[in-house]
């Protein structure tokens, strides 16, 4: 039974990506990695720092597929710039479109998202933007041809969960690309929740990397994203205002 | 010599050095770099052509946690 999430021409059996902020070390971060099961693992891009080991030889001997970010971008024109540099970097056309519109919540700002989306996708990028809960946005993002929206559950590195679950459901409905949820998440359940809810992947990285034991909670976040993709597929029971009995009438003997 | 501004830090380079020779010249991690030359990106394939000129400013980037 296969159930595959794919994003623009390419398939993917696990739906957690990982992010690789928040790390103690490498060595920690590649066990994470291989526990997560994760098929894509998203990078940023900073001046060369010949001090510290390679982050690329860590991913390589993973063998995930990289997803460029433009984390720290706070502007459309350094979020394409960016893009740029990590197609020249690591040879592919994904990105991860961040355009930051403050530092005290690290929340998109939507205006100068849309502008650098635009010009991704017309430069041939396969863009996946990190966008808000906001259903109306994503609509715009997916009418531009980003190949997924990335909605936030709640602030990146908050672990706060799903703040609005409501309007993931509603942002679910208004788009047929794929919904990655992005950011916010805490534990297990949050991710779970997630895919309940009708999300086809999550990514996420602090959860993980900031855990007391990274290792095991990426194994977690691997189950909790099968099981909330199970959940969402199989169809949940109603919910009821009383109790209805599992095992009709009352025993005689 | 030149002067051109690398990564923040005045750096010599020969008259018309180019951005590959600059790059031969630095430890690099074998994969995952990008330059750019006064803000622009300078693609892959051009590396060898792209001479670099007195005051530039050129940033080389690598893979890094995050995002």
């Amino acid at each position: 039974m296969d159930d595959l999430l794919r994003l623009a021409d390419t398939d993917f059996s696990s739906r957690l990506i990982l992010g690789t902020g928040g790390a103690t070390s490498l060595l920690a971060l590649e066990r994470a990695i291989v526990a997560s099961g994760a098929q894509l693992v998203t990078v940023a891009l900073r001046r060369v720092d010949v001090t510290t080991p390679s982050l690329m030889e860590v991913l390589e001997r993973c063998g995930v597929r990289l997803l460029p970010n433009t984390a720290g971008c706070y502007t459309a024109a350094d979020a394409v710039r960016t893009a740029r540099l990590g197609r020249e970097a690591f040879g592919t056309d994904w990105v991860k479109l961040e355009v930051i519109g403050d530092e005290r919540t690290l929340l998109p700002d939507a205006v100068e998202l849309i502008k650098a989306a635009a010009q991704l996708v017309a430069d041939g990028f396969v863009v996946l933007p990190y966008t808000t809960d906001d259903p109306v946005l994503a609509r715009r993002l997916a009418d531009l041809g980003c190949a997924a929206v990335m909605p936030a559950g709640a602030p990146i590195g908050s672990g706060l969960g799903i703040t609005n679950p409501h309007h993931l459901e509603l942002l679910r409905e208004a788009v047929t690309c794929p919904v990655i949820l992005d950011a916010g998440i805490g534990t297990a359940s949050d991710a779970a929740l997630a895919m309940e809810l009708g999300c086809d992947a999550v990514l996420l990285a602090s959860a993980v990397t900031r855990a007391q034991d990274p290792t095991a909670m990426a194994a977690a976040m691997r189950h909790a994203v099968i099981a909330g993709r199970l959940a969402a597929r199989a169809g949940r029971i109603p919910r009821l205002t009383h109790a209805q009995a599992s095992t009709p009438g009352h025993p005689t003997w | 010599m030149n002067i051109v501004i690398l990564n923040d830090t005045p750096r010599e380079v020969v008259p018309d050095q180019t951005v590959a020779e600059l790059l031969s010249e630095l430890v690099l991690p074998a994969r995952g770099i990008a330059v750019a030359v006064n803000g622009e990106v300078v693609r892959r394939g051009d590396w060898p052509t792209h001479h670099l000129r007195d005051g530039d400013r050129v940033e080389v980037l690598s893979a890094a946690q995050g995002g």
